[in-house]
């Protein structure tokens, strides 16, 4: 048996950064909604989550702590702990059948299988007490019925394969002789291992200094050319997403608010949190403008929500906002696949939509 | 060392535009031995501090940048006496302070306070935001209860809060507000000097804008000088004068911002400033980035000469082996290159 290619056997995917994306989607959410049952009440985590991701494609996910892009995606894999999670409603397709309906002996196969995941701190996502080796062929024996050995061989490649110097030794190191960057590139290599469709990063360069980060970002690029795996990548960082993504999902308070492709919705933000945040943060390649912050606070989840959940903070907010939620559409040519939840069209200073 | 030429340059020299240095850190050591075995004896030491010398001018504020274990936040610490120093000193007004113990030292701590990093670990949870703020004016007698009462409610509209909040708990707040109740109680003895810590890394992206803009409205109004610590490179252009960049407990540039941004001179700053992504899809994909091989070596072992040659891109063999001099480049523009 041929395990596993080597990564030049793997066809490029045409898919480039902002040129003509594959249209063909492998995961299709749609109306996700989850909620925790907590003592202090109902919290609304997320609501009506409605995206796809295309074959090859690097999606950027974007928002602020509490935003409900990690549940989100962990809802998928139900890696959200179940109470006092409850997925309440939704589907989510994935090579024909609906992750969230999926028994456990299947979803098992998934999870590692064909979705990977790399999570943000990656001290406490690896096993202290096995090592590196150890931990990066369990998913092989597992999925793929690889032997001992043939897992450890592959391994090393990947091991290879993400940049960690002097792999076979490395097989053979604990988590805690890495140092963070290392164990990040652990983390990518164990995500990558079965060669996965999907790749799910949350937040994976959050915990690491700057020059940390831009390395995993550069090994990130240089495997994307080489792999074309799809990849949604959660991130608040609005830099890291730009040079990265071919698409970005903004989300806040458990909803989708603005979603386009990268050098359009930086080119033209269009809903108000968008703009808020793209305004906040101060740029390094451009001096003298002021910070213009976002006022209040962002919203507590433990209601449902009645108006739009942003229009409390909102400068352009009107009575619209407080009573109806506005749906995620589509706005300007259809080429541009731009889609905002918004009552106002900032660019021409009225309501979006007839009343 | 060249701590001698520096004060001589910015005594003698430079002033430039007769700004008055009110902290002046000359050659600041900080040392934490590494104890073993049953007896605890001494078997190596962490150089988190190795040797820093700087001036910080009245109403300025000094962005110190640098990755996680560089040592900016014990340069902080050792700046404020919360640390002893290893060796070096810190004159603060004109004041030696590292020699200065009990009374003498006390004397001085109203005049320089610090804002911590995580606004929920600095705040006592069983003390009222009232009681949190009154405490360090009780401490320095500040005056009686009405007036400090007076001053508090004064304080909270200061910071953006309203006096209605003063019985209320931390728990009762959220990070941006617990940030500013950290804030009111850094002011309230009206210090000259103000320590930020990465006052705003446990902060959403939203909320950072608020607090930052805080602390820029309160420099104005009360003539603060900040050290701003950050590894926040866009924030701290946006907010500093002068921005220092250390690695490895040593400081190898420091100058003006803008000097400091659009042409750094040493590799490390070039390869810290080129980092950082631009939230900008269109600069981003024509960027040329310069990525730095490997790790930050350990502060208890780093490396011989330059510190940074292990990573540095244009390293020659003699980075290995001699230490490069702190010096002037340009006025007031400091480097540690041989070859900057």
């Amino acid at each position: 048996m041929k395990l596993l290619p080597s990564c030049d056997a793997y066809a490029p995917l045409g898919s480039t950064l902002g040129g003509n994306l594959i249209s063909e989607s492998v995961l299709e959410v749609s109306d996700l909604t989850t909620r925790f049952n907590t003592q202090d009440g109902v919290v609304h985590a997320v609501n009506g989550v409605s995206f796809e991701l295309r074959a090859g494609e690097f999606l950027g996910v974007v928002g602020e702590s509490g935003s409900g892009k990690s549940v989100t995606m962990m809802s998928l894999l139900k890696l959200i702990p179940m109470p006092p999670g409850d997925i309440v409603g939704g589907e989510a397709m994935f090579e024909g059948a609906d992750l969230l309906h999926l028994g456990r002996e299947a979803l098992r196969k998934v999870r590692g299988g064909k979705i990977g995941f790399i999570f943000q701190d990656p001290m406490t996502s690896l096993n202290p007490v096995l090592t590196i080796g150890k931990q990066l062929s369990e998913p092989l024996i597992l999925h793929r019925n690889a032997s001992k050995r043939e897992a450890i061989e592959r391994g090393t490649e990947l091991l290879d394969l993400v940049g960690i110097p002097d792999a076979a030794q490395r097989m053979k190191a604990y988590p805690h002789e890495l140092s963070g960057g290392m164990r990040q590139r652990v983390m990518i290599a164990m995500a990558l291992a079965c060669e996965p469709q999907v790749i799910i990063a949350d937040e994976p360069t959050t915990a690491l200094d700057v020059t940390i980060q831009a390395q995993i970002i550069e090994t990130v690029r240089e495997l994307r050319e080489k792999l074309g795996t799809a990849v949604i990548w959660i991130t608040h960082d609005l830099g890291v997403v730009a040079g990265l993504a071919d698409r970005v999902i903004v989300m806040y308070g458990g909803e989708i608010v603005e979603q386009a492709p990268v050098n359009h919705l930086y080119a033209h933000p269009s809903h108000p949190y968008t703009q808020g945040l793209l305004e906040s943060v101060p740029r390094l390649d451009q001096k003298g403008l002021e910070l213009t912050s976002i006022p209040g606070q962002p919203p507590s989840l433990t209601a449902e929500p009645v108006g739009c959940s942003f229009a409390p903070r909102c400068k352009y907010a009107f009575d619209r906002c407080l009573t109806d939620n506005p749906t995620l559409t589509e706005i300007g040519d259809p080429v541009n696949e731009h889609l905002v939840k918004c009552w106002w069209n900032i660019a021409e200073g009225k309501e979006r939509y007839e009343r | 060392m060249s701590a001698d030429a520096l004060t001589q340059a910015t005594d003698a020299a430079a002033s430039p535009g007769d700004r008055e240095v009110l902290l002046r850190v000359r050659d600041l050591k900080k040392h934490f031995p590494i104890m073993k075995g049953i007896i605890r004896h001494r078997v190596g030491e962490v150089r988190a501090v190795d040797g820093i010398s700087f001036d910080i001018y009245r109403g300025d504020t000094l962005g110190l940048v640098g990755e996680s274990g560089c040592g900016k936040s014990t340069t902080g610490r050792v700046i404020l006496q919360l640390e002893a120093a290893t060796e070096g000193t810190v004159e603060f007004q004109g004041r030696e302070l590292t020699s200065m113990r009990g009374n003498a030292l006390r004397k001085v701590r109203p005049h320089m306070q610090m804002v911590f990093q995580d606004p929920h670990a600095s705040l006592n949870p069983r003390m009222t935001v009232a009681s949190i703020i009154d405490e360090p004016l009780f401490e320095h007698n500040f005056g009686p209860k009405a007036e400090r009462h007076a001053w508090i409610e004064e304080l909270l509209r200061l910071v953006g809060l309203s006096p209605a909040h003063a019985n209320r708990y931390p728990h009762e707040f959220s990070g941006g507000q617990r940030q500013r109740i950290g804030i009111a109680r850094a002011i309230a003895l009206n210090p000259d000097f103000v320590v930020c810590d990465e006052p705003i890394a446990a902060l959403d992206v939203s909320i950072q804008a608020q607090v930052v803009n805080l602390l820029e409205k309160l420099q104005d109004e009360l003539n603060l000088t900040y050290l701003f610590i950050s590894h926040d490179l866009s924030m701290v252009r946006h907010l500093a004068d002068r921005v220092a960049v250390m690695y490895l407990g040593k400081m190898v540039e420091l100058g003006p911002v803008d000097e400091l941004y659009d042409d750094p001179q040493h590799p490390y700053s070039q390869a810290l400033h080129s980092a950082v992504p631009l939230p900008n899809p269109v600069s981003e994909s024509f960027r040329e980035r310069i990525i730095l091989q490997g790790d930050i070596p350990s502060p208890a072992n780093p490396p011989s000469g330059c510190s940074f040659h292990t990573r540095c891109p244009v390293a020659q063999p003699e980075c290995a082996q001699r230490t490069p001099e702190w010096r002037e480049i340009s006025p007031d523009h400091w480097v540690a290159c041989h070859f900057a």
